[in-house]
């Protein structure tokens, strides 16, 4: 059967020649980097390559660039580390309600040891209001953090705003950027960034390695402890073959980009256009604008998203929903009840992600898929009713 | 997803008994407002068997497959027979459900419940004995 990939906010294929740029590394220059002879060397010499490469590519310096696990550790790192360090500067800590989880749980953690956090609300389009975060700082407020754009509805946030702001006081910010990183230009100085979060696999690159930008002069403590690697911020053997298909995914995200954007956005259109002209009762999630050109999230009233996947998944095509039953929890998205969905609505969310790979004959056949799937789960649902 | 047993696949993408009824002889409406489940059953019943049985719901995977299983599990059965069947022999019929799905069956047995409670209500003037639906087993 043919199979169709929108789910690349999930994960990407990885690009064949990361591949081929991380093999040796598992064999040949298989060397602990820590280690003097030939063997460490050499395999100390392509991660400083791959942290030039990476830090270059966000207006960084090579030793702000810490290597990680990924994405969920560089968040942990990023706010339970900085939190930690610079606790005598006060307990406060500010972000959104539509944050990824592994900021979301971290916060939860730091509540729980007694720390203050704000969850500043979104508007309909998922959009913070800058003004929002500056009135939610404190004199304790230590740390902001809010993310680059949203993983379900795409909605890219003012981080530069916020930044500057988080600059004006004096306040750390640190923003997870595992959506938009290589898929749009990121400059940590024009942003006001402290911290970024960043992961290879949401841009062709291998699974396990994510960076943690931290700027010069930042104080923050280790979440792992032990050796002295990564400027001992970050203790562990690294992982030589990750960092290197790191350092190469980035590389072809420079040269790809404005390409692939591009192209996101035509068969973004396509797909929006022909799901708007063959579907009704539908109406799209995040903002019409400012949003990434993979993501489309729409929601399909009267039907339930878990439904439409497992039918969709029959049939081939592979997407998300923000529906409670695809998570393994009971309640919906905490995205789609923070931008104001009722239950039944955020139910009924499906979100395809595009990507390098995409086709128009794949959207095409999404097109020609979907609408009968719609309307056989809506002739089965109490909810709808015909005219 | 595809944590779901062949049969729950089955019964969700070919669903027996979807549909309305024209004049049931009685309406079972649940809804759990939290996850989001909605199922409506509607049976016919003569001489005390129920002859016929439709449903709709709006759910996931395991919703629809449950609701179908428990319309094919009364079909046929008298009352008394009918209201013995729980939302365990539901999941069990169809060869098991994932943990977390298990309140989906509830609904099922509940939905089933509720139509057999309107069909006596309207019959006998007295509902279903100690019939009320399991809100609280859903921990929400």
């Amino acid at each position: 059967m043919k199979r169709i990939y929108l789910d690349y906010a999930a994960t990407t294929p990885m690009h064949k020649d990361v591949l081929e740029a991380m093999q040796p590394y598992f064999t040949d220059k298989f060397g602990n980097p820590s280690s003097i002879h030939s063997f460490g060397r050499e395999a100390k010499s392509a991660i400083d390559k791959s942290r030039d490469l990476i830090a270059n590519f966000i207006g960084a310096k090579s030793d702000e660039i810490l290597f990680t696990s990924g994405g969920t550790e560089s968040d942990n790192q990023a706010i339970k580390e900085v939190v930690f360090t610079n606790s005598q500067r006060g307990n406060h800590i500010i972000t959104t309600t539509i944050e990824h989880h592994a900021v979301l749980e971290t916060c939860h953690l730091l509540k729980n040891l007694g720390y203050k956090i704000t969850y500043v609300p979104v508007d309909k389009f998922g959009l913070v209001n800058p003004d929002e975060i500056k009135s939610a700082i404190t004199d304790k407020t230590i740390l902001i953090s809010v993310m680059h754009a949203n993983n379900e509805i795409g909605s890219l946030e003012p981080i530069t705003e916020i930044g500057k702001i988080a600059k004006e006081r004096g306040i750390l910010f640190h923003t997870d950027a595992v959506q938009t990183f290589g898929a749009i230009p990121i400059n940590v100085d024009e942003l006001n960034i402290d911290m970024l979060s960043a992961s290879a696999h949401k841009l062709y690159g291998p699974k396990g390695i994510g960076i943690l930008y931290v700027r010069k002069g930042t104080r923050i403590g280790s979440l792992l402890h032990g050796g002295s690697q990564e400027r001992r911020k970050r203790a562990g053997t690294e992982n030589v073959a990750g960092i290197v298909g790191f350092g190469k995914a980035v590389e072809i995200a420079k040269i790809d980009m404005e390409k692939d954007d591009l192209k996101l956005k035509i068969l973004n259109d396509r797909l929006k256009n022909g799901i708007s002209s063959r579907i009704d009762d539908i109406f799209y999630n995040g903002h019409p604008e400012k949003r990434l050109p993979k993501n489309i999230s729409v929601c399909i009233k009267y039907i339930e998203g878990e439904s439409m996947l497992l039918n969709l998944d029959m049939k081939g095509i592979a997407a998300s929903t923000g529906s409670a039953c695809s998570s393994g929890s009971l309640e919906p998205s905490h995205v789609m009840l923070a931008i104001g969905l009722p239950h039944e609505l955020a139910h009924g969310s499906l979100r395809f992600t595009m990507g390098k790979y995409t086709t128009e004959q794949d959207i095409d056949y999404v097109l020609e898929i979907l609408p009968p799937i719609v309307e056989k789960l809506r002739s089965m649902s109490p909810l709808y009713k015909k005219e | 997803m595809s944590q779901y047993s062949d049969k729950v696949m089955d019964h969700f993408m070919h669903p027996r008994n979807v549909g309305e009824m024209e004049n049931p002889d009685g309406i079972g409406r649940i809804g759990n407002p939290v996850c989001g489940d909605i199922m409506e059953m509607y049976i016919k019943v003569k001489d005390n068997i129920i002859t016929d049985v439709k449903f709709k719901t709006f759910g996931c995977g395991a919703a629809i497959a449950t609701s179908s299983m428990a319309t094919e599990l009364i079909k046929g059965k008298t009352i008394e027979d009918a209201i013995k069947i729980t939302n365990k022999a539901v999941a069990e019929a169809l060869g098991g459900l994932p943990p977390i799905k298990m309140h989906c069956s509830v609904l099922a047995e509940d939905a089933l419940k509720s139509a057999i409670d309107d069909y006596l209500k309207k019959t006998t003037g007295k509902g279903l004995p100690g019939f009320k639906p399991h809100e609280e087993e859903h921990e929400h």
